[in-house]
């Protein structure tokens, strides 16, 4: 067993710095929540210690949860690519992603520490819809911030959170998206942090989040590893995930990170394209700022100014990246690379139809870009983290297909 | 004037410092220029300009909102130094109040620099403590710039000695839990985290004011809080008063110089 939040050779040191002392990470945030902040990190590290916490944390993952998730060769898929491509399937988890895992952890932290209420930001509403479901089996208030744009285009997941018990704020300041769930929710936190927990929903943020988020998600790529031993007998030569803040990627690339002939790729959202100004790419195409507490690839203007991203996957819609990416790329250990909109769209309904999977639009970013390294790698073994089912993302895809209307063949 | 000669003369006059805030470029660069030296004029003894940033964690709706209206009519860093250099000129020590990305995009060495020959006093950071400040205090202890760090009713001691020996010009206490322009700061509720600050200040305190903010807006607080501390910081309500005159600049700048006198009035109570 890894130690807790390890990213083998990429650990942060005691300030949450990641590939060396003021390089990524960090932790720039008032002065009012570094108490809370510490204190986090000090039950974390405890809990992380105690064989009754990580005990129960793995009985709720398994029982409630489905994990692990299983390894599953894509044959059809794999012949039209060229490679094998296997699939970490964790759309089978309990809510449809692999935020479960994060959630549970941070939930079982937030009784462990005796608070009674969560708070957390969404964008997409996956997050959102974890938290709410965590704070509903483990008995926490929880209030959920969500930009109003979002809360608009993800109405259902709003309602699922709404009967899930948990309160939803619509966020109406600046760009009314993710970031700004992120800045209400942080303010919430300075109000409120005696008896509230903040479950941030990516490993992104001021230390120790990045950190404590990956000892949560770590299971991804450490189930993945072995799932490959067992049932193949190698490794994969390259495994892929897709980018937004990085929590699943991290995730699973974690599991990898020291085995030097394992190639990693992350896929951020290319949008229209990163040409167009219109993208998420953050680290194929941002530049080195703070955001939300920590160093890292921003999309900014000249003046340091946040810019609005923009993909067709909210769950990929954000400007900053978490830290440990930025360090994985600037190290050269990682590849990061944009897919388009279209390029992401074209794989969601390639691997519905060759598979009967249809992924979340974000996770169809990752099956995308593994069908660009297949092309480079061909004959290899590909190993993608579907890290999302894509019922919450039928609204999208009707509107973009055209679907919707019996006896039209698309 | 320093920053901590402006506190050592309210001191010697046996009242506390009244530090007034507003962002750069609200209602726009030659209105905020304008709406400060209103501000000077009717009894500021140290001045603040914000520099307006896409994600201010540390601010309620109010300023939020005057942030956000410089940023959409363009404000960039180069005019926010053009503020201070304006507002500098008056003789009232200007400090700049700006979360940390801005700075650290336009370079911290260069920000120093342009700032110092602004005529600038110092840096307030909301969002940068002194273990994650070695740059900014290099660069600042070069030039002679004012570090204002802040501390909170949540430090620790450790805390508060380390953010008291690292800072210079004054030490910021926030005087609630919460961000600017919500709730509001009681003596009572502050008058513990200024005892602590200054027993655990180099020297007691001797060359480290203490200055009280976050959630203060009436000449009444201030007269409270005077008793207590050595500076009295207001924000959200000069925003605020602006804010309710969009239209008729006058009237706002008449608004905001009865508002500083009020607030300059209950720090000489």
């Amino acid at each position: 067993m890894s130690k807790a939040g390890s990213t083998g050779s990429y650990d942060a040191d005691a300030l949450g710095w990641f590939g060396g002392a003021g390089a990524f990470g960090g932790r720039f945030m008032p002065e009012a929540l570094i108490a809370a902040l510490d204190e986090l990190d000090t039950a974390w590290q405890g809990a992380m210690a105690d064989p009754e916490f990580t005990g129960e944390f793995e009985r709720l993952l398994h029982e409630y949860a489905a994990v692990p998730s299983m390894l599953y060769d894509a044959t059809r898929l794999s012949e039209h690519a060229g490679a094998r491509i296997l699939l970490k399937r964790e759309d089978l988890n309990h809510t449809g992603a692999h935020k479960i895992r994060n959630v549970l952890g941070q939930a079982l932290l937030t009784k462990r520490m005796g608070k009674t209420r969560v708070i957390a930001e969404t964008g997409a509403g996956q997050h959102g819809v974890a938290s709410a479901t965590a704070a509903a089996y483990l008995g926490l208030d929880c209030t959920v911030y969500m930009g109003e744009v979002d809360t608009e285009r993800q109405a259902l997941n709003v309602a699922r959170m709404q009967l899930l018990g948990a309160e939803v704020i619509p966020v109406t300041s600046g760009s009314r998206t993710l970031k700004d769930a992120i800045n209400e929710a942080l303010r919430d936190w300075v109000a409120s942090v005696d008896e509230t927990a903040y479950l941030f929903g990516t490993a992104a943020g001021p230390h120790p989040f990045p950190s404590l988020v990956l000892s949560f998600v770590r299971g991804i790529g450490d189930e993945a590893r072995q799932q490959c031993l067992d049932q193949y007998g190698a490794l994969p030569d390259a495994v892929a995930a897709c980018v937004g803040g990085g929590s699943n990627a991290i995730g699973l690339f974690a599991g990898f990170v020291d085995d030097p002939e394992v190639a990693i790729y992350g896929f951020e959202a290319g949008g229209d394209g990163v040409e167009t100004g219109r993208h998420a790419a953050t680290i194929f195409a941002g530049t080195i700022g703070v955001l939300h507490g920590a160093r890292t690839y921003v999309l900014q203007d000249e003046d340091g100014q946040t810019v609005e991203s923009h993909s067709i996957s909210a769950g990929l819609d954000y400007p900053g990246v978490g830290p440990q990416h930025s360090a994985l790329a600037a190290a050269g250990r990682a590849t990061y690379l944009p897919v388009t909109d279209a390029e992401a769209m074209d794989a969601m309904s390639l691997l519905a139809r060759t598979e009967g999977i249809i992924p979340a639009i974000e996770s169809a970013h990752a099956v995308a870009g593994a069908l660009r390294v297949a092309k480079e790698r061909p004959g290899q073994t590909i190993l993608v983290n579907l890290s999302g089912r894509g019922d919450k993302d039928m609204g999208t895809a009707l509107e973009y297909f055209g679907l919707g209307t019996a006896g039209e063949k698309k | 004037m320093s920053t901590s000669t402006a506190f050592a003369k309210a001191r010697a006059e046996g009242r506390a410092a009244l530090v007034g805030y507003l962002p750069a470029g609200f209602p726009d660069v030659e209105g905020s220029i304008a709406a400060l030296r209103v501000m000077v004029e009717s009894g500021c003894d140290v001045i603040e300009i914000g520099l307006p940033y896409s994600d201010p964690v540390m601010d309620g709706p109010i300023i939020q909102a005057a942030a956000q209206q410089a940023l959409d009519a363009g404000i960039r860093t180069a005019d926010v130094l053009r503020v201070v250099e304006a507002v500098a000129a008056t003789g009232t020590p200007t400090l700049v109040m700006t979360y940390w990305n801005p700075v650290e995009r336009y370079g911290v060495e260069r920000f120093a620099q342009d700032l110092a020959n602004a005529g600038g006093a110092g840096l307030i950071t909301p969002d940068l403590t002194p273990d994650y400040a070695p740059e900014w205090i290099a660069a600042a202890d070069e030039r002679d710039l004012d570090k204002v760090f802040l501390v909170a009713p949540s430090s620790t001691d450790e805390r508060i000695a380390l953010t008291t020996a690292a800072s210079r010009g004054f030490v910021y206490a926030t005087g609630i839990m919460g961000v600017t322009g919500t709730k509001q700061a009681t003596a009572a509720g502050v008058a513990p985290l200024i005892a602590r600050t200054k027993a655990l200040s180099p020297k007691g305190g001797a060359d480290l004011p203490v200055g009280v903010g976050v959630g203060v807006s009436t000449g009444a607080q201030a007269a409270d809080l005077a008793a207590y501390a050595d500076g009295v910081i207001v924000g959200s309500a000069f925003v605020r008063t602006l804010l309710e005159h969009p239209g008729d600049r006058a009237a706002g700048l008449a608004a905001l110089a009865a508002l500083t006198e009020e607030l300059a009035g209950g720090v000489r109570a």
